[in-house]
């Protein structure tokens, strides 16, 4: 990258822990790194490492026990509950490893929840839904509902869904883990093309190799501390 | 920032769990019809008593006889009423006044066989007068001194002898019934009216039970009432006959109503726990969407309002259908003792908007109160542990 901009996420001494019956389980301690802005980063490391909850974290859904945690020049970890569902439904797209679509909504529906808390008019959010089903390849599938889709495509239309208020950084936690090989290959480069195309930083979880080497660089997480592998 | 969750998106988890959604809605329905019903009943009720007094009529009987069967006034005292100045004339003439005897006699139902208390009320030539919602719709008026009778619409369909052309046997004598009247659903469709002469030889009364008259003027209606109640020659109640029947009906209402509401009361408990299991397992199988939902950005109140409203539409359908099947009550009537009269009453469900808003607004309490819990919890969840929970 040649400009020096801020990196887009900027961690420092992040601490997190969950407390389990009186016992205290440390999930992450005293990490920091940068994600540079464009980029696109897989997050690897053994089960029950921290990649979920350092996600998490990231994308404001949790809240880290002590450090900084800076996305997009927002010190996210000392915002308000509201200030930062507020500030997710500006900044951020998520995508899940099951696919997390509401069953009694359309494919159509389904992308177009989050454009419902903008000032966006009907006309306007119609118009935007049409381009981001038809950008991930579902123009025929507008009103489908999520269990009359494969797997892939209600993941595609997740995607959709994540980028269409056209966000800062997307964040997938094992976005192909229960896909089939083809399918996540649809998924993955799809990721590439948003990430390429559009500018979209990309934070992904996953444990497998072969869906990581998508990404730019990869990270792994290691009993709750990083450690950096570049491509 | 003004964001709110579709209704379309609402309503349609409920269409998605069909069978929950109709046992819930079911068992409320069910509460709003008893609740509606007994409303209706109450109504129907204050509506024929209420309804058999005219607002300037004017009843008198004896100080604190409370009924026209408890009361008597003999022939002396009816005579100084009758003349009072603030009676009306009627167009020939004469006071526009009722000198009335009641007795009651028993007789057998055409349904089941069983007798009954029915009231008789010998009326003077004025006493149609008095009433004009009164109406003789079959048949004519009786002859005065003759032993003919009319006999009001409900009585004459549910006795033995009291329809038209038909016989009775009371008193020793036999009357027959020349004419129907329909009192416009008041309590006088419950009664038999004959010549009060030949009624009080027949049943060997020297005393009439109350004085029926019209005001010429409604204001004066005070200044009759303290004279005739402070005169010592009397011992005599003036009450406007409305405000008469009115209390006449107060102890079964109040029945009805205290009956009805406990009902109501017991059974919702049952619907709104009903409810509650119902959105309590609403929110468990949909933590997943419910933390999607925050982590696009919805905001905990969202979600709290989503489920609430979730929760108020399922006590909204519980409230049509249950008004619904009550607003087919409105085919029946009820027939009832009337303890205050020990006569027979027949009345019907009445249903009006008031009804309808009371209803429709416990209907959606009921939901809200069931739903508030569950809302609170959904609203309660985690982001995370709720993105866990698959
Ligand atoms: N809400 C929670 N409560 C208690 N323990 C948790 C919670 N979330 C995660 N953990 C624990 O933290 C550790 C890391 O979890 P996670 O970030 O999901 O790992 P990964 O995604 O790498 O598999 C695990 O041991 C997990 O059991
Ligand atoms: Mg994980």
């Amino acid at each position: 990258m040649e400009d020096f901009t801020e990196p887009i996420v900027q961690i420092r001494q992040l601490t997190k822990s969950y407390r389990r019956g009186g016992q205290i389980i440390s999930v992450l301690t005293n990490i920091s790194f940068d994600i540079n802005s464009g980029e696109f980063i897989a997050l690897m490391g053994p089960s029950g490492s921290g990649k979920s909850t350092l996600l998490n974290l990231i994308a404001g859904i949790d809240k880290p026990d002590s450090g900084s945690l800076k996305v997009n020049g927002r010190d996210i970890a000392t915002l308000s509950e509201a200030d930062l569902a507020d500030w997710r439904a500006a900044n951020v797209g998520f995508i899940f490893q099951f696919y997390n679509l509401m069953p009694v909504l359309t494919a159509f529906e389904n992308v177009e929840l989050p454009l419902l808390l903008t000032r966006l008019s009907r006309d306007q959010r119609q118009e935007r839904v049409e381009l981001a089903l038809s950008m991930v390849g579902l123009t025929d599938r507008v009103e489908h509902y999520p269990s009359e889709l494969s797997g892939g495509q209600q993941q595609r239309v997740a995607i959709a869904r994540a980028f269409i208020t056209d966000p800062v950084i997307l964040v997938a936690d094992e976005p192909t883990g229960d896909l089939d090989r083809a399918s996540a290959d649809d998924i993955l480069a799809m990721l590439q093309r948003l990430n390429r195309e559009m500018g979209k930083t990309i934070i992904m979880v996953t444990h497998d190799p072969y869906a990581a080497k998508s990404a730019h660089s990869i990270r792994h997480l290691e009993k709750g501390e990083l450690d950096v592998t570049n491509q | 920032m003004y964001i709110s969750i579709p209704l379309s998106y609402i309503w349609r988890n409920l269409i998605a769990r069909k069978l929950t959604t109709l046992l819930t809605a079911g068992g409320m329905a069910l509460v709003v019809f008893v609740f509606a019903t007994v409303l209706m009943l109450e109504e129907g009720l204050r509506k024929t008593l209420v309804e058999t007094g005219s607002p300037d009529n004017v009843i008198i009987t004896r100080r604190s006889a409370g009924t026209e069967v408890q009361s008597v006034v003999d022939r002396d005292q009816a005579a100084i009423v009758e003349n009072q100045p603030e009676v009306a004339y009627s167009t020939n003439g004469l006071r526009l006044a009722s000198k009335e005897t009641i007795v009651l006699i028993s007789l057998a139902k055409r349904s089941s066989d069983k007798a009954s208390n029915v009231l008789i009320r010998g009326v003077g030539q004025k006493g149609i007068e008095l009433r004009p919602q009164v109406e003789i719709v079959e048949g004519r008026m009786f002859r005065p001194g003759s032993t003919e009778i009319i006999a009001g619409k409900s009585v004459a369909e549910r006795y033995y002898g009291a329809g038209i052309g038909e016989t009775l046997r009371f008193g020793q004598r036999e009357w027959t019934v020349v004419g129907i009247m329909d009192a416009g659903k008041t309590g006088f469709d419950s009664e038999i009216w004959g010549d009060v002469d030949q009624l009080m030889q027949t049943f060997r009364r020297p005393v009439y039970s109350s004085v029926i008259l019209k005001l010429n003027d409604p204001a004066a209606f005070s200044a009759l009432k303290t004279r005739i109640e402070t005169d010592p020659r009397l011992t005599l109640e003036v009450k406007l006959e409305s405000v008469f029947y009115a209390e006449q009906s107060q102890l079964l209402a109040n029945f009805i109503r205290y009956l009805g509401m406990m009902l109501s009361i017991i059974f919702s408990i049952g619907a709104i726990i009903g409810a509650m299991i119902t959105m309590y397992a609403s929110v468990a199988n949909r933590a997943t969407e419910i933390g999607t939902m925050r982590a696009l950005g919805f905001r905990r109140n969202n979600i709290l309002s989503a489920f609430l409203l979730e929760a108020l539409m399922l006590g909204a359908a519980g409230g049509v259908v249950g008004l619904v099947l009550a607003s087919f009550m409105q085919f029946f009537t009820i027939s009832t003792m009337n303890w205050q009269s020990f006569s027979e009453l027949a009345f019907s469900f009445t249903l009006n908007i008031a009804i309808i808003t009371k209803s429709l607004a416990f209907a959606l309490i009921m939901g809200g109160v069931g739903g508030f819990l569950p809302a609170a919890r959904a609203a309660g969840l985690n982001i995370v542990d709720s993105l866990r929970a698959v």
